[in-house]
């Protein structure tokens, strides 16, 4: 088979510096024509400050992957785009494209609040490339998805960001070229309307067409990708369809302590005592080993903490607090949490302490876990929000086996709790 | 990749071209005009016209009026003012004065709020540019373009005022296409430029008043070049271009009352081509960074 979309070597300069506010002045650009040729005889040679966005990018794709572009903010995506749907010129090398293309850089491209939706409907359509003859023959379809019928006629300005939104994604979703380049479009609205989207780019993506994605959205990424692009700095990181993988990459860089330790060892003999004193902690699978980042929140994850006893002491408490990526306390858990005679036995000498995080109760997303240790009412050892030591804890994927829970839910938990139905009287169904 | 192949092939197409359909490589310094494209694109010109149209007169309490009152009132103060006080209504070749004003002021109205709109129009659209791609000459074509809806709604007041005034269209009135187009594409070149200059240059917006209001001294909309311009200036005044068009348009419309100039007319046709594909030649040129400098 042969590819539908084919890039080799291309290349992005963007001029930065003085320039960088964009536009200038014809007074600048006269001042600087005159400046030019003598601060040249000055420095000897001026060297423009300039930043490659894209720098060496070659890629195929075959008609009906569907690849997802991932990076962090900076890294090329946008300029990736931007490229390949022929907004901006690339400074080297070429993109080839067997096929029709359209862009869905941003939702409602050419909207005009004082127009109908009517109105918006063609001239958005017309904008993102459509004939009139197929808006026409797909108006009914787009008013329907976008559940706008009664307001149709009604300029835009008055529609709620929900409805306004809606309607904007209706007319990108009728698009059918053969290459479609998508943009982070699937951040904006409501969880409902991104559901919305999520599944209609799945009717495209079944349709055969080559799509290219842009998200910071990893399940979204996960869910609907073929294959997906890892750009860093303006370069190709990774290309496979090893998803997990590159996704993996991208949260964690090579190495996995990029983003943040995700284990933490006391190598400079910190919190020195008789009772416990820690020697390293990290998140584990269920053997023992280190995990690997991300975690599946279906999977074993345990928290593991190691230390060593000098001195026994009853009101030993040893445990961990979770902070949510916005610094919210979810919970601390101690190995002294149940009745006494549950606890686990302490003695002397080296130990390891272990304790599985429920599966399934948090959300996907970044969590900092924090040791923390005390004799109970008596002295912290090493204090939450103090100098308690801390790791980092990414959950991805595995939120839930429901068809219909497909991305990340707002919230800092996200349990799957048992449901039961019964009839008016009480009795199950 | 096994996953990729086992995917159906688009409807409809079972094999892609040998020759990419799209080839994405920066451009050699000697740009083509790339016309295909433009006509490839061209419901876009009429859908961002009839946009520009709608959006003008929403929101307005005269609506589509204004398209006529503005010649209309213009005409009324020079009338008042250049034809009664300063007596320049006994100089323009027997024709009734307000006829003759607004026989000149139509086209220059036109002209002016074309070159103004489709001058700030790049830097109006700057959303369009930045979000999706389609020949860029489409938005300051359609900026001309919706003001010819304008120019037929004020030439039935032409009309109207030509059978007032008792003076009846000849078989010049066959050239009358000629000159509307000349005078679009001339603004089209003018508008055009502007445009991409003001991409580039924000000095364009505050620029672009002051001369057009120097252009109109220059222009014998509301005078009559020979009869009150000294021998030396007529033929500065041919350079004009708008001159040869906005004098073709009195000739064509008020027939045998109104002399033919006809090397202004060959100068301004002459001028408006030149214009037009230099201005069509840079704005492609300058058309590489809009996206990254708008």
């Amino acid at each position: 088979m042969k590819p539908i979309i084919r890039v080799d070597n291309l290349g992005k300069q963007y001029q930065i510096g003085a320039r960088a506010a964009g536009y200038m002045t014809l007074r600048e650009s006269l001042v600087g024509a005159v400046r030019a040729p003598l601060q040249r005889l000055r420095a000897g040679r001026s060297v423009p400050e300039t930043v490659w966005a894209l720098r060496g990018v070659g890629f195929e794709v075959m008609p009906g992957e569907v690849v997802g572009v991932i990076g962090r903010n900076g890294a090329g995506k946008s300029t990736l785009l931007k490229v390949l749907s022929r907004i901006t010129e690339p400074t080297e090398g070429y993109a080839h494209l067997y096929g029709r293309v359209a862009s869905l850089l941003e939702v409602g491209t050419g909207f005009h609040s004082e127009l109908t939706g009517r109105e918006n409907i063609f001239l958005n359509g017309a904008i993102l490339g459509m004939a009139r003859r197929e808006i026409q023959r797909k108006f009914d379809e787009i008013v329907a998805f976008a559940e706008v019928d009664r307001f149709i006629d009604t300029p835009v300005k008055r529609y709620s960001s929900g409805m306004y939104l809606r309607l904007a994604f209706a007319v990108a979703a009728h698009l059918e070229p053969e290459i479609l380049v998508v943009d982070e479009v699937l951040a904006v609205g409501d969880a409902e309307f991104q559901k919305k989207c999520l599944s209609k780019m799945d009717d495209v993506y079944k349709a055969g067409r080559t799509i290219l994605f842009v998200s910071h959205n990893m399940n979204a990424i996960e869910q609907l990708c073929s294959c997906a692009l890892l750009l860093d700095k303006g370069r190709i990181q990774h290309f496979s369809t090893d998803i997990r993988h590159v996704i993996k990459e991208h949260l964690f860089g090579n190495d996995e302590n990029e983003l943040g330790l995700s284990e933490w060892i006391n190598d400079d003999k910190q919190f020195e005592n008789p009772w416990f004193k820690p020697l390293r902690f990290f998140i584990a699978d269920k053997d023992g080993n280190r995990s690997r980042m991300p975690a599946s929140n279906d999977g074993e994850i345990w928290f593991q903490a190691e230390g060593v006893i000098e001195q026994g002491d009853p009101a030993l408490t040893v445990g961990y607090a979770i902070y949510a990526e916005d610094g919210h306390l979810l919970y601390w858990s101690y190995q002294s949490d149940e009745a006494p005679d549950q606890w686990p036995k302490l003695r002397p000498g080296r130990c390891v302490l272990r304790s599985r995080i429920p599966p399934r109760l948090l959300n996907e997303g970044l969590y900092r876990i924090e040791m923390i240790g005390s004799l109970s009412h008596r002295k912290w050892l090493f204090a939450p929000g103090v100098d308690a030591p801390s790791i980092f804890l990414t959950i991805q994927g595995g939120l839930s086996e429901s068809p219909l829970w497909m991305v990340k839910r707002p919230g800092i938990l996200a349990p799957v709790l048992p449901w039961s139905a019964t009839d008016e009287s009480g009795k199950p169904l | 990749m096994d996953k990729v192949q086992s995917l159906p092939t688009p409807a409809g197409r079972s094999e892609l071209p040998d020759k990419p359909l799209i080839a994405i490589e920066p451009s050699r310094s000697w740009v083509a005009l790339n016309l295909s494209d433009l006509w490839a694109y061209r419901e876009l010109l009429g859908f961002l016209t009839w946009r520009d149209i709608k959006v003008k007169y929403k929101q307005t309490a005269l609506g589509a009026a204004w398209a006529i009152l503005q010649p209309l009132l213009t005409t009324l103060v020079f009338t008042l003012f250049l034809g009664r006080m300063a007596g320049l209504d006994q100089k323009n070749s027997g024709l009734p004065y307000p006829l003759f004003v607004y026989a000149g002021t139509l086209p220059w109205t036109f002209f002016q709020n074309a070159i103004s709109n489709s001058g700030n129009s790049l830097v109006g659209n700057a959303n369009l540019i930045t979000k999706v791609y389609f020949p860029r000459m489409i938005i300051p074509g359609s900026a001309v373009a919706a003001g010819l809806v304008d120019l037929a709604v004020g030439s039935v007041i032409l009309a109207g005022m030509m059978a007032w005034y008792g003076v009846a269209p000849s078989w010049n009135l066959l050239l009358l296409p000629v000159f509307v187009l000349l005078l679009t594409m001339f603004a089209l070149a003018v508008g055009m430029w502007m445009s991409a200059l003001n991409v580039q240059y924000r000095d364009i917006r505050y620029a672009l008043p002051f001369l057009i209001q120097l252009w109109m001294f220059a222009t014998p909309a509301i005078y009559n070049p020979p009869s009150n311009v000294p021998a030396a200036w007529q033929g500065l005044l041919r350079l004009n271009p708008l001159t040869g068009i906005i004098g073709g348009m009195r000739s064509s419309l008020l027939g045998s009352r109104y002399a033919w100039d006809w090397p202004a007319i060959g100068a301004a046709a002459a001028l408006t081509a030149v214009s037009l594909v230099y201005s069509a030649y840079t704005f492609r040129r300058l058309e590489r960074s809009f996206a990254d400098v708008v």
